[in-house]
């Protein structure tokens, strides 16, 4: 480990039952980096963005945020506040509250229950939320139901949700899936302007193009099990990796 | 898929807190102004069932408040309900019995010879008051705290609060148990020393209860506009999205589940006097199921379709099972069947529905 280590995963293994979702996984993931994780399904990406942020409990090993949180011992609203934020594979937005209202929600953490009867915030939260409707393009849609927006806007206001409370860690859960060309180029574009120095980036996709666009380091995971690491095109010339993923 | 829509049509009014209000002066006025004959007098019995009606109508705002607006849906609000009416029970038994000097008839048959330890501390009517709410909001709490923190949701949820209520009126049933068992509790003549039987008391009673009614609409509402009624509809869409933002979702729902829990037994309370009787029926799987209708009639988390819903299906109820009562259930199961098929967001929620597209158009 070094000082610039967001996430430090070591030896990690996860079981349902007799089924070793992940077996002795050790991964680092920086500051400033832009992480993709590929792999057929099956191979344990989802299940380790569960153990991550603390739906999952692993059987072995260990997880930290930034060398001193332990994300093994820490519930998921816990986490959360420590700086990891997840976006879901399916858009998971508040349908029946407006775009505004669902940063707001966001900004708020569930941090403090008078500041959330009273329908406080203070003038950066209020700041915080204008720069980020921006940043994912829905400055014009501040007062729309969040239910009322096209697939594409919905994972960006997802993505919003998690910017508003600045992330250490920003896990991405198949970003792209579903979405027209033009929204994965709008998507790819957003990402690349969430990098930032203080922050790791951990995208799960299975679109090689995407991957290829926004990320600087590939692991690839087979059936629980790191299988290569390296940039893209060190991961596409591995015989290993090319065996039971890209060749096929 | 179905469009949401917005949860309160105009943010900031007073909504149906202000006809309520006026309702509470109007009760008396219409009972004492105008003299029986005249068209615009109320009689006792009118007004004594307004008021019952706006207690069914306190109770469905209850449930509203979790089904609809958290995704919570009961079917043993009748258990809080309940225990309120118990508790305003007790204490008026020990107003009777300092009233008459006479022991309860229930208990003479059991063979007692003196007011019974156990009922005394609710002798004080602020007391009870305070203890109806804190048991409900106890017993609320502990059923709370177990579900929400073991992550039972959805159908689970409301298979066991069902449950519940049958297992308590089973209980209550229970002659040993010292509460009137099938009969219940009766006989009470003094409520903070006014005569049950005035007619002056039961108007008193019924404008109470819309005080009351419009006093916990206004608060409800309030909640359901702010940041934690925010919450609470994040609860209700997607609770793990809320959850990984941050939040302690099972400290939302218990919050909120426990001032349900408070407001139900606060209906109850001020539903006994007015019937001057409780038994084990109150807590029957059936009056429960029944809050659920009226809800969903009325339109759900919408608060003023709940006091809609339920003050249109009693007055209907009173109505026809008087006129005719072979047909109620089949009225009450058509207009069910009717709302869940045409009208999926209740009558409120459709009125509300269609002012929106009216004002798009």
């Amino acid at each position: 480990m070094t000082a610039s280590t967001a996430l430090y995963i070591n030896g990690l293994s996860v079981r349902f039952g007799g089924f070793a979702a992940i077996t002795d996984l050790t991964l680092e993931i920086r500051y400033g980096e832009t992480r993709a994780l590929i792999g057929p399904n099956g191979a344990g990406k989802t299940t380790l963005m569960d153990v991550i942020t603390g739906k999952t409990r692993p059987v072995a090993g260990e997880v930290f945020l930034d060398r001193t949180l332990d994300l093994a011992a820490l519930g998921e609203a816990d986490i959360a506040r420590g700086g990891v934020g997840r976006k879901f594979q399916k858009p998971s937005v508040f349908e029946a509250l407006p775009v505004v209202q669902n940063l707001e929600l966001a900004v708020r953490r569930g941090l403090g229950w008078s500041d959330m009867v009273r329908s406080r915030l203070s003038l950066a939260q209020r700041q915080r939320i204008d720069e980020v409707t921006t940043t994912i393009g829905l400055q014009d849609q501040r007062q729309r139901l969040a239910g009322e927006l096209s697939h594409g806007q919905k994972q960006w206001l997802e993505i919003g949700m998690l910017l508003v409370a600045d992330p250490k860690v920003l896990l991405l859960d198949e970003p792209v899936a579903g979405m027209t060309e033009a929204e994965t180029e709008r998507t790819v574009e957003l990402i690349a302007s969430l990098r930032s120095p203080q922050r790791a980036i951990v995208v799960v996709e299975h679109d090689m193009e995407f991957v290829e666009h926004v990320a600087d380091l590939v692991s690839v995971l087979h059936e629980g099990r790191l299988l290569g690491e390296g940039s893209m095109q060190a991961v596409r010339a591995n015989p290993k990796v090319i065996q039971v993923y890209l060749g096929r | 898929m179905r469009t949401p829509i917005p949860l309160f049509a105009q943010a900031g009014s007073m909504g149906l807190a202000l006809p309520l209000l006026l309702l509470a002066v109007l009760l008396p006025l219409a009972n004492s102004l105008f003299a029986a004959g005249h068209p615009l007098h109320l009689s006792l019995f009118v007004v004594n069932l307004i008021g019952q009606v706006l207690c069914f109508a306190l109770l469905a705002l209850a449930l509203d408040f979790v089904w609809g607006l958290l995704g919570v849906l009961s079917l043993g609000h009748g258990i809080f309900f309940g225990i309120g009416g118990y508790v305003m029970g007790f204490y008026l038994l020990n107003a009777a019995y300092a009233d008459t000097q006479v022991l309860p008839d229930f208990m003479q048959f059991m063979g007692w010879t003196s007011f019974p330890a156990a009922l005394q501390p609710f002798a004080s009517l602020p007391v009870a008051l305070l203890l109806g709410l804190l048991m409900a909001v106890i017993v609320g709490g502990v059923v709370g705290l177990a579900a929400f923190r073991s992550r039972i949701n959805g159908v689970y949820f409301s298979i066991i609060t069902q449950a519940l209520t049958y297992a308590l009126m089973l209980l209550l049933f229970n002659n040993d148990l010292g509460l009137g068992g099938n009969n219940g509790l009766t006989g009470f003549t003094l409520l903070g020393g006014f005569e049950l039987a005035r007619e002056s008391t039961q108007v008193g009673l019924a404008s109470l209860s819309a005080l009351v009614l419009a006093g916990v609409f206004f608060l409800l509402r309030w909640l359901a506009q702010s940041g934690f009624g925010q919450a609470m509809v994040a609860v209700r869409d997607d609770e793990a999205r809320l959850r990984f933002l941050g939040y302690r979702t099972d400290r939302i729902k218990l919050a909120a589940w426990c001032l349900s829990c408070a407001v139900a037994a606060l209906a109850g309370m001020l539903y006994v006097p007015q019937v001057g009787i409780i038994n084990p029926g109150i807590v029957s799987p059936m009056l429960s199921v029944e809050i659920a209708v009226w809800v969903a009639i009325g339109g759900r988390g919408t608060l003023t379709g709940a006091v809609l819903g339920a003050a249109i299906i009693s007055c209907l109820k009173f109505w026809l099972s008087a006129e005719i009562p072979s047909l109620w259930p089949f009225v009450l199961a058509g207009i069910t069947l009717l709302i869940t098929v045409a009208l999926r967001n209740g009558l409120w929620g459709g009125w509300q529905q269609w002012r929106t597209a009216r004002a798009a158009a």
